[in-house]
């Protein structure tokens, strides 16, 4: 029973990482109706960033947060100005398109960069583990959990409480509507972005102490997230956190108990069974 | 002024002027390009031809959020509430381009004014009705504080109860010394309510008169009023 347990606490801690990845995609996608195909990349950009930070300045994960995040956070947003604002109103087949070749872009400039050797952090301040009333509980996966929770706290706090909060909103509903009260929706529009992109920068930095990095580690993130998203309602928040829990859990303890190696197999067929019962998701009407 | 959609002239020579405290009206057939006016007015569209004013200054081509900042409001045809706000939210978001202090005391006296948003303040304005939908958006408008106000289609699918409502709030905002510009497919209402009113044909502006001068015009009568 322990271990299925131990698996479940590692499932929602992870859980809570996905949902993070995939809180940015969603928000994206509601504000600017893009699907991002290249979401994960900035992911596997953000975990070299971090490694390369440690490498050569000998900066601690725990340390990079104000680095990355701003930068990553500047990097949505000018993703936005110079690409994503010229296919705003393409068709959507130029739209996915776009975002793929973005992927192909980040992707492969990863390889000629860094080459396609797997890279990990060691000896971080985020190491080891503590015992948990008979579990162990990682420091590095339930500090990447915390992270994820702040994140989508404060996250929830800025679109609700903030004028520029509601004004996105406004801006994700009905745009043109959003212009007739004088909101500059291009702004929101890149703003959006810039948020998206930085979560995945917080999610990078705190997977880095326990998931090592390469150029192709895009893939199973991607595939996460956008289950995540789609699993817990598209467009809100609360949808990614509970999307990407249920997937962390399905994975982890449906792996623990049958077996390992087909725990994405689990994660698709719980997918596609909710869909069938629930198309608009979990958290959607 | 002259505007379209790419090399299709919907706007072919139109020119009109508004004054404050002043409702104009326009009515015209389905497709004589009067909603095409006021996308291209509030910039959703650029003149292809042609100048616009505003206090004597040209405001031809600035993009729409900054029309807010100038002074002009703009309620289009159907959905102008963001369904998934509240009606407050959507209430104070009309106050979005305001740096003034005077907000929360506007936005107080406007939910006592219309007591169907003070009942609801907290919902979300999706579950509002068609006609509260109207009244929400006119108070916007009001919170707004615009020179000009430019509505189209205001009553459009409304009970004739509702319609008198939408033009008590309409004469209301005239009232506070704004200009209103409003797009009517029902003439008889327009007319009765508008200091002055046009007939857009083809793009053109057939002819211009006093409102009751209007429902009197042969033509008009005719066309519009079945004889």
């Amino acid at each position: 029973m322990d271990f299925v347990l131990q698996a479940a606490l590692n499932g929602v801690l992870l859980g809570l990482v996905y949902g993070l990845v995939a809180l940015g995609l969603s928000l994206i996608w509601g504000v600017t109706d893009i699907v991002n195909l290249a979401h994960a990349e900035y992911l596997m950009l953000g975990m070299y960033a971090t490694y390369w930070l440690w490498a050569l300045a000998h900066i601690d994960p725990l340390y990079a947060i104000p680095l990355v995040v701003p930068a990553f956070f500047l990097f949505g947003y000018v993703t936005y100005r110079v690409l994503i604002r010229r296919i705003l109103s393409a068709p959507m087949v130029s739209q996915i398109f776009a975002t793929f070749g973005l992927l192909f872009f980040l992707r492969y400039s990863a390889f000629a960069a860094f080459g396609p050797n797997v890279r990990g952090i060691w000896g971080s301040r985020l190491e080891g583990s503590v015992p948990l009333g008979g579990l162990v509980l990682s420091l590095p996966k339930g500090a990447a959990a915390l992270a994820a929770l702040c994140t989508f706290a404060g996250l929830w706090l800025f679109l609700n409480r903030t004028r520029t909060g509601k004004a996105l909103q406004a801006t994700a509903q009905d745009h043109r509507v959003a212009q007739t009260l004088g909101i500059d929706t291009e702004q929101m529009f890149a703003l959006s972005w810039g948020i998206g992109i930085g979560a995945v920068g917080v999610a990078a930095v705190f997977l880095s102490p326990f998931y090592q990095t390469s150029p192709a580690i895009g893939d199973a993130f991607l595939l996460l997230a956008f289950s995540s998203v789609v699993l817990g309602g598209f467009g809100t928040v609360s949808g990614a956190l509970v999307g990407g829990l249920c997937i962390g859990l399905v994975e982890n303890v449906l792996g623990a108990l049958i077996a390992p190696t087909f725990k994405l197999l689990f994660v698709f067929v719980v997918f596609i069974a909710v869909l069938l019962v629930r198309p608009a998701g979990l958290v959607g009407k | 002024m002259h505007s379209g959609y790419g090399t299709r002239e919907v706007i072919r020579g139109v020119s009109l002027s508004l004054g404050a405290g002043e409702i104009v009206a326009m009515i015209g057939p389905n497709g004589a390009g009067k909603s095409t006016l006021l996308r291209t007015i509030f910039g959703f569209l650029r003149p292809t031809r042609g100048t616009l004013h505003l206090d004597g200054e040209s405001i031809a081509g600035v993009r729409p959020h900054q029309m807010v900042r100038r002074g002009i409001a703009y309620v289009m045809q159907g959905h102008n509430v963001l369904p998934g706000l509240s009606v407050e939210d959507n209430l104070q978001l009309g106050a979005y381009v305001r740096v003034d202090r005077q907000v929360r005391t506007d936005l107080d006296r406007l939910l006592e004014q219309f007591p169907i948003l003070q009942a609801r303040r907290r919902q979300k304005a999706g579950v509002l009705s068609g006609g509260e939908r109207r009244i929400l958006e006119l108070a916007r408008v009001l919170l707004q504080r615009p020179k000009v106000v430019l509505l189209d289609e205001p009553t459009l699918g409304l009970a004739p109860r509702m319609i008198d409502q939408v033009y008590d709030v309409v004469h209301s905002v005239k009232g506070a010394g704004v200009a209103v510009f409003v797009v009517e497919q029902n003439v008889r209402t327009a007319l009765r309510h508008a200091h002055r009113a046009c007939v857009l044909e083809q793009g053109t502006v057939r002819f211009e008169g006093r409102g009751e001068e209007m429902l009197q015009h042969p033509e008009v009568k005719r066309v519009y009023l079945g004889g």
